[in-house]
C-alpha cells in the first residue's frame, strides 16, 4: 500500500475535540489534495470524523469550513493550477468555494465507531484515559480487516504499553501534534523498535507534507513536551508555596507567574499556560507520567485543590480563555483565583507593591514578541539581556535564575534519561511547540 | 483633435483619505464606511467651494465595479444623496475599468463644451476592501477580457504587469530595470507622506530602498516579476472637483487663479481583446498623451509636473518613455537618477500617486486632477512644488486595464 492508498480511508477519534479537530483538518486537506492528482481520478477518499458529541462534530464542521477557506485562500495560486481541466471553474472565488467543498465531501462526521472499520489508518485524539484507548483500539483491530496503523496524539502515555495493550505488535505509533495543530509546527515522532520501516517512512512524509517539524522522542512517559513542561509547571508551584510563606498566596502567584514570563522572556506565565492547556488537563498528565517515573513525585496537592473547587482553566469553544488561576479579560490575566476565599483577587491592587518587590527587568529587556520575532538580532539580544540579569541581585532577578537553571536541570535530565536523543531536540521542541524565544538547555548564565 | 471650441476650468478639489492598509484607522476586521459615505463626503466637498448644489448643472460619477465589491449597480442615483438640490437633474454614471474617474472628467468637459452644462460636478469613487485581496483580484479581473481569465493568474492584473516586467528584464536587464522601479517606489512613499489623505501618509520605514530589496518577487506567494511594492494600493477613497464654463466660473464666484483650465484632452481606446502588441511598450498611453499634447500645442519640456497611473511601478517606467522622456528602454535609468522625483526635471505623482496616495479604482483619474489643480494653484499644502514660470502645464493620464481606456488631461492655472 502506497502513501496515496493508505490516505484513502483514514478515521479520526475524538475529532471534534480540541487536538482532533486540528488534526481532522490537517488530514482532509491533506487528503484532498492528494484525490485532485491527476492519477487519482475515480479514487474515493473518505475520511471519518468520529467523536461522541453531535454537537461537537457539528461545531467541528464550521470549523473545518472557515480554516480550509482560509488554507484554500492561501494557495489560490496552486488551486488553479490544480483545477485547470475544469473549464466551469473560473474565478478564484468558484475555485476556492470547489476546493472547500472537495475538501468537506471527504469528511464524514458519525458517532459510531464501525466506521473505522474500514479505515487503513487511524489518527486517536481522545481524552488521555489509558482503560479507554486500550478499549478502543482493541475493538476496531478486531473488527477492521486491513491491520490499520494506529497513530496516537497522546502527549502523556508511553506508547508501547497501549501496543501491548492491543497486541498490535508495533502498528502505532505516538504522532503528538501540538495544540492548536493547524498553526503549531512540532510534531514528537514516538517509534517503537518493532514499527514496520514502512510506518515510520509513512509518518515522516505525512509530518512533512503538512509542513510540520519532527522531532523524534524516545518512549517514556511524558515525552519531551510535557517531560519539561510537568517539571517545570511543578517548580513555578513550589516556588509560589514558599514565596507565600511570607506573603498571601494571591501575590506570591502573580510573581512567579511574571518572573517565567517577562524574567525569562517567555510568550506567558508559567500559570497562564496551565490555564491554556487545563488545569485538569495537566493534572491528568501528571496522573499519567506519575506510575511511569519510579524516581519521581509528578504531582501537585494545589493542582487537585483548585479540581476539587471546580477551577479547571481550558478554552471555550470560540477559543477565548477560561478562568483558571488566574481570571482573564480579552485573554490578558486581570485577577489571581485565592483558593481561601474561592474567589479572584484583583491584580491590578497588589501588583504595583510586588512589582516593587521583584525589582525592575534588567534595561536590556524587551517584551517576548520582539525577541522572538527579531530576526538575526535574536541572540544578540538574549546575551545582552542574560548577562545583565546574571548581574543582578533583585528578589526577581533570584527567582528568574533559579527557575531558568531548573529547566535547564530538566532538559538535560530528559536527555540524560533517554527521553530525548539530544539537547538539540530538547530545545527545538520547546523552541517549535512552546514558541519559547531559547531552548532551555543554553549557557546564558554560567 | 482641434483646441477646445469653449473655455473648460476645474475648481473645488476635494479629496477624502484614502482608506486601506497603511492608514492606522484601517482595520479589516471592523466595520467602515461605505460607497455612500464617500460619494456624499467627496461631493459635499467640492459643493462647499463652488457655493453649493444649486450651482449645478449635470453631475458624473466614475465607479468601476460597485456591483461586485458592493453589490450596488446605478450609481447615478447616488449622487443626489450629496445634496437634495441635486436630485432631478442630469447624472451619468462612467466606466471604463481603472480610467473611470476620468472618463467622468471627459463626460463633464464634453457636456460644457456641447453647453448643455456650465458646471458638472465630478466624482470618483471605489469602496474595495470589502473583500480580501484574492476575492478583489477577481473583480479587478473583469478590467481585462474575460475570455482569458482561466488562464490568468490568480492575481490577474498583478499577473498581466509582472508579464510586463519580465518582458522588460529580460530585453533591458533584470537589476537595472528594479533599480528606476525601487526609485518609483521610494518617491511615492515619500510624496505621500507630505499628503495627510495620502495612504501612505504615515509609513515611517527608514529605509525604503533597502525594504524594496529585501522583497524579492516570489512565484510561489504572488507573481514572479513583482513584490507587493511594485503593486498600487487596495483603497477605499472618492475624489470630487467641478468642471465648469467661464460663465459656470462666474456663477460660482471662483476667480481664475482658484481654478486649472482644461487645456486640452484626449480619450483613447485599445481593443480589449488583443493582448498589447508589445510587452514593454504602453501604446495606448502614447497614443493619449500625445494626442493631448499636441492639441494643447505644447511638447513635454512644457510640463511643470505629470500624474502618471502608477498601477504597478512597471508602468511607471513603461509611461515614462510613452511620454517620450526616455527612449525605449532607458525609462528605469531616467527614474533611478531622480528625474521624476519632486525636485527632479519632471516631478511625478506629488502626493504619492496609485502606490503611495492609494488606488481607489473608479476615483483615481479625479483624484489626478485634484492633485493637478492642487499644484498648478499652489493649494498643495506640504505637497507643494515649484511651478516654474516657463512650463506652467500639467498633465495628467489615467489608465483603464492594460493600456486599453486612456484619457490624457493637459492643463493649467486658469489665470495665465
Amino acid at each position: 500500500m502506497n502513501y496515496d492508498e493508505r490516505l484513502q480511508n483514514v478515521s479520526v477519534l475524538g475529532a471534534a475535540g480540541k487536538m482532533g479537530s486540528g488534526i481532522l483538518l490537517l488530514t482532509a486537506v491533506e487528503m484532498a489534495d492528494l484525490s485532485l492528482k491527476p492519477e487519482n481520478k475515480g479514487k474515493t477518499f473518505c475520511l471519518n470524523a468520529i467523536d461522541v458529541s453531535h454537537e461537537g462534530l457539528a461545531g467541528l464542521m464550521k470549523y473545518l469550513k472557515a480554516q480550509v477557506r482560509r488554507i484554500a485562500e492561501k494557495k489560490t495560486v496552486l488551486l488553479r493550477k490544480l483545477y485547470a481541466e475544469r473549464a466551469d471553474l473560473i474565478e478564484n472565488e468558484e475555485i476556492i468555494d470547489e476546493y472547500i467543498f472537495d475538501v468537506m465531501s471527504i469528511v464524514r462526521p458519525v458517532t459510531t465507531i464501525e466506521s473505522t472499520y474500514n479505515s487503513n489508518l487511524i489518527f486517536e485524539a481522545i481524552i488521555e484515559n489509558l482503560d479507554l484507548k486500550i478499549k478502543l483500539f482493541s475493538q476496531i483491530e478486531k473488527n477492521n480487516p486491513n491491520k490499520p496503523w494506529f497513530f496516537t496524539n497522546t502527549s502523556s502515555i508511553p506508547i508501547h504499553i497501549l501496543d501491548e495493550g492491543v497486541k498490535l505488535n508495533g502498528r502505532i505509533l505516538g504522532f503528538h501534534f501540538y495544540n492548536p495543530p493547524a498553526i503549531q509546527r512540532l510534531v514528537e515522532l514516538i517509534t517503537l523498535n518493532n514499527n514496520s520501516d514502512e510506518m515510520v517512512d509513512f509518518a515522516n512524509t505525512f509530518a512533512k507534507n503538512l509542513k510540520k517539524v519532527i522531532v523524534p522522542s524516545n518512549d517514556f512517559a511524558g515525552f519531551i513536551g510535557n517531560g519539561h513542561f510537568m517539571r517545570d509547571a511543578l517548580h513555578g508551584i513550589s516556588e509560589v508555596e514558599s514565596l507565600s510563606q511570607e506573603m498571601p498566596f494571591v501575590e506570591a502567584l502573580y510573581m512567579i507567574n511574571k518572573v517565567s514570563q517577562d524574567f525569562l522572556i517567555r510568550p506567558m506565565g508559567i500559570f497562564q499556560l496551565i490555564d491554556y492547556v487545563g488545569v485538569d488537563v495537566v493534572k491528568f498528565i501528571m496522573q499519567v507520567m506519575n506510575p511511569n517515573l519510579p524516581d519521581e513525585d509528578l504531582h501537585s496537592d494545589l493542582l487537585d485543590k483548585l479540581m476539587d473547587m471546580g477551577v479547571k482553566g481550558g478554552q471555550n469553544p470560540d477559543g477565548s480563555q477560561k478562568d483558571g488561576f488566574l481570571k482573564y479579560e480579552r485573554g490578558k490575566p486581570v485577577a489571581v483565583f485565592n483558593p481561601d476565599t474561592k474567589e479572584y483577587d484583583n491584580i491590578a491592587e497588589f501588583q504595583a507593591k510586588c512589582d516593587e518587590k521583584l525589582g525592575s527587568l534588567p534595561e536590556s529587556w524587551k517584551p517576548w514578541k520582539v525577541i522572538n520575532f527579531s530576526r538575526g538580532k535574536k541572540e544578540t539580544m538574549l546575551e545582552a539581556f542574560f548577562n545583565e540579569l546574571g548581574n543582578m541581585d533583585t528578589l526577581g532577578a533570584q527567582l528568574a535564575k533559579k527557575y531558568n537553571a531548573r529547566s535547564n536541570e530538566i532538559g538535560n535530565y530528559l536527555v540524560s534519561s533517554g527521553v530525548a536523543n539530544n539537547t538539540e531536540d530538547v530545545n527545538t521542541v520547546m523552541l517549535t511547540g512552546f514558541y519559547h524565544a531559547y531552548g532551555p538547555i543554553n549557557d546564558y548564565l554560567k | 483633435m482641434s483646441k477646445l471650441r469653449r473655455k473648460v476650468y476645474m475648481a473645488g478639489g476635494y479629496n477624502t483619505v484614502s482608506l486601506g492598509t497603511g492608514r492606522k484607522e484601517f482595520n479589516p476586521k471592523k466595520p467602515r464606511p461605505g460607497l455612500e459615505h464617500y460619494i456624499k463626503e467627496a461631493g459635499q466637498g467640492t459643493l462647499k467651494q463652488i457655493g453649493g448644489a444649486k450651482n449645478v448643472d449635470e453631475g458624473a460619477i466614475g465607479n468601476f465595479m460597485a456591483p461586485r465589491f458592493n453589490k450596488q449597480g446605478h450609481i447615478a442615483g447616488l449622487i443626489p444623496i450629496i445634496d437634495e438640490e441635486l436630485q432631478y437633474k442630469p447624472c451619468v454614471r462612467t466606466e471604463g475599468a481603472c480610467a473611470s474617474g476620468a472618463l467622468s472628467l471627459a463626460s463633464g468637459i464634453k457636456s460644457i463644451l456641447a453647453e448643455t452644462a456650465d458646471v458638472v460636478l465630478a466624482i470618483g469613487v471605489e469602496v474595495q476592501n470589502s473583500m480580501k485581496a484574492i476575492y478583489g483580484a477577481d473583480v479587478l479581473a473583469g478590467a481585462g477580457w474575460f475570455q482569458k481569465r482561466k488562464n490568468g493568474h490568480a492575481y490577474f492584473f498583478p499577473g498581466q504587469f509582472s508579464d510586463r516586467a519580465g518582458a522588460y528584464y529580460e530585453k533591458y536587464g533584470l537589476d537595472y530595470a528594479r533599480k528606476g522601479m525601487k526609485q518609483w517606489f521610494v518617491n511615492a512613499i515619500e510624496n505621500a507622506r507630505l499628503c495627510p489623505t495620502a495612504q501612505e501618509y504615515e509609513n515611517k520605514v527608514e529605509d525604503l530602498g533597502a525594504l524594496y530589496d529585501k522583497m524579492k518577487p516570489n512565484g510561489k506567494v504572488f507573481v514572479d516579476n513583482l513584490n507587493v511594492l511594485d503593486c498600487s494600493k487596495v483603497s477605499d477613497a472618492a475624489s470630487g472637483i467641478a468642471i465648469m464654463s467661464e460663465e459656470g466660473l462666474e456663477r460660482c464666484g471662483i476667480s481664475k487663479d482658484k481654478a486649472v483650465e482644461v487645456i486640452s484632452f484626449s480619450q483613447v481606446e485599445r481593443n480589449l481583446t488583443n493582448d498589447p502588441p508589445d510587452l514593454t511598450e504602453l501604446t495606448a498611453i502614447k497614443k493619449a498623451a500625445h494626442q493631448a499634447l499636441e492639441s494643447a500645442g505644447i511638447t513635454i519640456y512644457d510640463l511643470a509636473t505629470i500624474e502618471i497611473h502608477d498601477c504597478f511601478s512597471i508602468a511607471g517606467v513603461l509611461s515614462m518613455e510613452a511620454l517620450g522622456f526616455a527612449e525605449p528602454g532607458k525609462g528605469a535609468q531616467f527614474i533611478a537618477d531622480g528625474n521624476t522625483a519632486r525636485n527632479g526635471k519632471i516631478p511625478t505623482n506629488t502626493t504619492g500617486g496609485l502606490i503611495g496616495w492609494g488606488h481607489p479604482t473608479g476615483g483615481t483619474g479625479v483624484h489626478q486632477a485634484v492633485t493637478m489643480l492642487e499644484q498648478l494653484t499652489g493649494n498643495a499644502g506640504e505637497a507643494q512644488i515649484e511651478i516654474p514660470a516657463d512650463r506652467p502645464y500639467g498633465m495628467t493620464i489615467n489608465m483603464g486595464g492594460d493600456d486599453v481606456t486612456v484619457v490624457a488631461i493637459v492643463y493649467k492655472r486658469g489665470d495665465i
